[in-house]
């Protein structure tokens, strides 16, 4: 199971790339795993605010529709069109091209608060 | 987010919602051979001289029509015209029928019959002996030849035995060719190994959903309701209402005669969107809310939304725009032709992209 050391990772298997103060917000190699076959994604507004742990979007597969948390607070910057057209980058490229959104983070701090590789990989194994 | 178990409870049986993903089970069965575990299923068998008569005032095909050998979908219906429970039929003996029926309804099936038992019929409950699996597809003609290379496949809607004692259906749940096989309980893992190891993609209860609707086949407890009848669900094919009386048939006839008042229609998204799916909410073109879709998934083989919903017959009329409600968002959709899904090799194939 993939799961790159530079990120930091949520309990509900999202993961977050903080750049500055932006935090870029996919879900995880496992969690696309468990999933199989994404078909569909819903992407939050843009300049949507967020609490950690809301609801921000929902990844479908045939199976079932899954919400996706934020895993920290702020604003909602930046949205991915690319898995809105092509769902299944969320399964082929989950850190890459497969990201969902971006948000402004209100306190960075809280990134560091997420598990890391090492604690997630626990976790998932 | 949060991951489901990939066991869930179906009917008191624990089962595999899907083993790789749905999509490639799905693609194995259309293409190539797929088995599904369906030991959960009940087998009844009813027997005796005064069976056929029986079995006909209780069930809407006519089981008159069987040959020994032969199978037939049909249901049983409560007073009012309402399923119980929908099932196949086969004549196995002259005086023996052998019922296949949902595992969700063997108590209440059972008890139905059992209350109404007339002297000179016999009725078992066998569903704890048998083990059951389906295999379907295409190849699926060929995995049975390598498991009995001296055995052949009964007809279509056919029944059998093997040398060995199992129960050979040729039916399914899926528009493939393929059949139903019965075990004793104890060899049920056995066969199961070997006809994965003759060529069969072991297959889940998901992959067995999205098949059986893209087939408009119905699924008890969401497309069959003990308020809605064979004729509104478009099962009247299935429904003898010249055979003589059976329970249910009155209301039947009624319907029959003044058009339902209901229907379930086949509803196709007309564009991308979110997968529709079971509860959602059916509006028509002018945003009036009309009902709730009774089953409803991503079609893996058309990739679009596809559904079944008890519509107004007004608006179960083919072409009719609705619109599916999904999160507070509307996807347009409209009524089409059952099945959505026709083979491409079949000549009319081009009906099921209207």
């Amino acid at each position: 199971m993939n799961t790159p050391p530079d990120l930091r990772y949520a309990s509900s298997h999202e993961w977050v790339r903080l750049e500055g103060e932006i935090a870029t917000v996919g879900i995880s190699d496992h969690a696309q795993e468990e999933l199989t076959d994404v078909v569909f994604v819903e992407l939050p507004s843009l300049g949507r605010s967020v609490d950690a742990g809301d609801p921000t979007a929902v990844v479908e597969s045939v199976k079932a529709a899954s919400d996706i948390y934020a895993p920290v607070s702020g604003e909602v910057i930046e949205v991915n069109p690319d898995v809105e057209a092509d769902p299944s980058l969320v399964n082929s490229d989950p850190y890459g091209k497969g990201w969902i959104f971006k948000i402004k983070v209100s306190d960075s701090a809280h990134v560091y608060k997420l598990m890391d590789a090492a604690a997630y990989a626990s976790q998932i194994s | 987010m949060g991951l489901g178990a990939k066991l869930i409870s179906f009917a008191g049986w624990n089962m595999p919602v899907q083993y790789t993903s749905i999509m490639d089970e799905h693609g194995a069965v259309r293409s190539a051979c797929g088995i599904f575990d369906i030991s959960h299923m009940g087998q009844f068998i009813v027997s005796g001289p005064a069976a056929l008569a029986w079995l006909n005032g209780l069930l809407t095909n006519n089981i008159a029509k069987l040959g020994i050998g032969q199978g037939q979908y049909t249901l049983m219906l409560n007073e009012q015209g309402g399923v119980i429970d929908d099932m196949i039929a086969y004549r196995s003996g002259a005086d023996e029928f052998f019922l296949v029926v949902n595992a969700s309804m063997i108590e209440e099936d059972f008890f139905w019959m059992a209350a109404r038992q007339p002297e000179g019929v016999i009725l078992r409950n066998e569903s704890e002996l048998w083990a059951g699996m389906a295999i379907q597809g295409p190849h699926s003609c060929e995995v049975f030849s390598r498991c009995f290379p001296s055995e052949e496949l009964p007809p279509r809607n056919g029944i059998s035995r093997t040398a060995s004692g199992s129960i050979v259906c040729r039916t399914g749940y899926t528009g493939e060719d393929g059949f139903e096989f019965f075990s004793p309980a104890a060899e049920g893992i056995s066969y199961w190994e070997k006809f994965i190891e003759a060529g069969s993609k072991p297959c889940g209860l998901g992959a067995r959903d999205s098949l059986r609707l893209e087939m408009c086949y119905p699924l008890n407890g969401n497309d069959l309701l003990p308020n809605r009848s064979p004729i509104e669900a478009g099962l009247g094919f299935f429904c003898d209402l010249d055979k003589g009386d059976f329970i249910g048939r009155d209301v039947l006839v009624a319907q029959k005669t003044g058009g339902p008042a209901v229907k379930l229609a086949a509803i196709r998204y007309l564009e991308k969107g979110a997968p529709p799916r079971a509860h959602y909410p059916v509006l028509a073109a002018d945003g009036t809310l009309l009902g709730e879709l009774a089953s409803g998934v991503l079609s893996p083989s058309l990739m679009t939304g596809i559904g079944m919903a008890y519509l107004p017959a007004d608006f179960a009329k083919l072409g009719t725009k609705l619109s599916i409600e999904v999160r507070g968002k509307r996807f347009p959709a409209e009524v089409v032709k059952k099945p959505f899904y026709v083979k491409p090799s079949s000549p009319d194939s081009s009906s099921s992209q209207s």
